[in-house]
């Protein structure tokens, strides 16, 4: 039964399947929205928590962290409740739609990538703080700095954050509802088309959910290793 | 003459007072974590030439360099930079610190990174060959050795034209061929009229560069002196143990 459901998963795979596609598709646009939002979003709150002195610094950057770890079904409870038709964005009628979807990974990943920018920003900051105040490096341009020479370990921040949301699940069956040609993704199709015993579906998403996987971290890979020879890192 | 104060330390103070028209500093004090650092600071530096800090680790001879540089805020006193009567944070300043901060960037781009918007490509190759870099400027800046990542931490200070140049131990660790092309490099900023202050723990370094050693212990200033004179006729006994190669605690 397995050996059956693996070949038809290649079937399903290399004969295009407009239906597998149309999911993969769905997934890799929702997962590239959060994450452009949440990088516009996270990128500069890591870096001005990392360059700014304020008392409740270290509350803030303790609250980031937790928030990293905030499991996504409650934050697919949260956004429900705000979408939902009697919540306070109800009249928006986001509910069940894909940018439901990206509103609940934003919320997911957002943290994420502020949390590792932040650490990432903080320790460079700590290296070049006295360099900048004494070459009297303006602010905006000090910031600009942070982001370039931290480049290559931004790019595995935002890769973590995208390997999240494109493998998330809870939030966005939530949100999204797993609705057929219009919500379903990788990981709730995954989800569904096991709980109904078809694991040919399942298998096919779960091998290219993989395969990106793989992609992703070997791309990150190879980009440390030339961060690291160059002494970029 | 030399003043006896309560600590039985001898203090130089003929040396300051000759020299009205230079960096003044008015009773100093930092204190970090409740530890008194720097005890009332009291000096005129030459507006020219090459002041030493010297003295033990833990003397404040950095923390002094940082004050003046304005990387750390006194508690208390005046710093001011009085052949320009203006007060020393407004004058045209660089630093090279002990430890090549270099960004994660190429040579070039690090020489490049604060020089003024004018500086030409011409320009940034002729600081290269002066720091001995041609053919280097597109490695990655961290890459290089620790001698070539101070000269090129030195070449991003003087491209600048800063009044004053302040400088942390920056042939610490080197090798005496680097030293001597840092050395080269600094005593032609000063004969430019770059003001240098420059801390060391190499004697042999002090009388080849210096013109006047502040020489301090335990965050006060023992002995302020031109350097002939503190290499040949120091009076503190602090000045005369360290200059003996003595351990100083």
């Amino acid at each position: 039964m397995i050996t059956e459901a693996f070949s038809e998963a290649f079937r399903l795979i290399s004969s295009g399947d407009s239906d597998l596609y149309e999911i993969l598709e769905l997934s890799i646009q929702v997962g590239s929205s959060s994450l452009l939002i949440s990088m516009l979003l996270g990128l500069p709150l890591g870096t001005v928590l990392a360059i700014s002195r304020f008392p409740a610094k270290q509350l803030a950057v303790t609250t980031l962290n937790s928030l990293m770890g905030m499991p996504p079904v409650v934050v697919g409870l949260l956004v429900y409740l705000l979408l939902s038709r009697s919540g306070p964005l109800g009249v928006l009628g986001l509910l069940y739609t894909p940018t439901a979807m990206v509103i609940a990974q934003v919320v997911l990943i957002t943290p994420i990538i502020a949390a590792l920018t932040y650490q990432v920003i903080d320790d460079l900051h700590n290296e070049y703080q006295d360099l900048f105040k004494s070459l009297n490096i303006p602010l905006p341009k000090a910031i600009g700095t942070y982001l370039i020479d931290a480049r290559y370990s931004l790019i595995t921040t935002v890769l973590a954050g995208f390997g999240r949301a494109i493998s998330e699940v809870g939030a966005v069956i939530i949100v999204g509802g797993n609705i057929d040609h219009l919500t379903r993704v990788m990981t709730t199709t995954i989800a569904f088309e096991t709980s109904k015993g078809e694991l040919s579906v399942a298998l096919a998403l779960g091998i290219i959910l993989l395969t990106l996987a793989l992609i992703i971290n070997a791309f990150v890979t190879l980009l440390k290793a030339f961060a690291v020879r160059n002494a970029y890192a | 003459m030399p003043n006896q104060n309560t600590n039985n330390v001898v203090e130089i103070t003929s040396h300051a007072s000759s020299h009205s028209q230079g960096i003044q500093l008015k009773s100093l004090n930092l204190t970090l974590n409740n530890n008194l650092l720097l005890n009332n600071i009291n000096t005129v530096i030459p507006e020219k030439g090459i002041t030493m800090l010297m003295g033990p680790n833990g003397a404040g001879k950095s923390l002094l360099l940082k004050c003046l540089h304005g990387l750390l805020n006194p508690d208390a006193g005046t710093l001011i930079f009085n052949a320009k009567n203006k007060p020393l944070a407004e004058t045209k300043q660089a630093m090279v610190f002990q430890r090549a901060t270099l960004l994660r960037r190429s040579v070039i781009q690090n020489l490049s990174f604060s020089a003024p918007k004018t500086t030409t490509q011409q320009e940034l190759l002729f600081w290269l060959d002066k720091i001995q870099l041609t053919g280097k400027q597109n490695l990655p800046a961290r890459l290089l050795s620790g001698g070539e990542q101070q000269r090129l931490s030195l070449a991003r200070a003087l491209i600048n034209q800063p009044e004053l140049l302040f400088l942390d131990e920056p042939t610490a660790s080197l090798d005496p061929g680097s030293t001597h092309i840092l050395e080269s490099i600094i005593k032609e900023a000063s004969d430019n009229g770059v003001k240098i202050i420059f801390i060391t723990h190499d004697i042999g370094q002090a009388k080849r560069l210096s013109s006047d050693v502040i020489f301090l212990h335990k965050g006060r200033i023992i002995e302020h002196t031109d350097a002939q004179q503190f290499f040949t006729t120091t009076r503190s006994a602090e000045a005369k143990s360290f200059l003996a190669g003595e351990i100083l605690l």
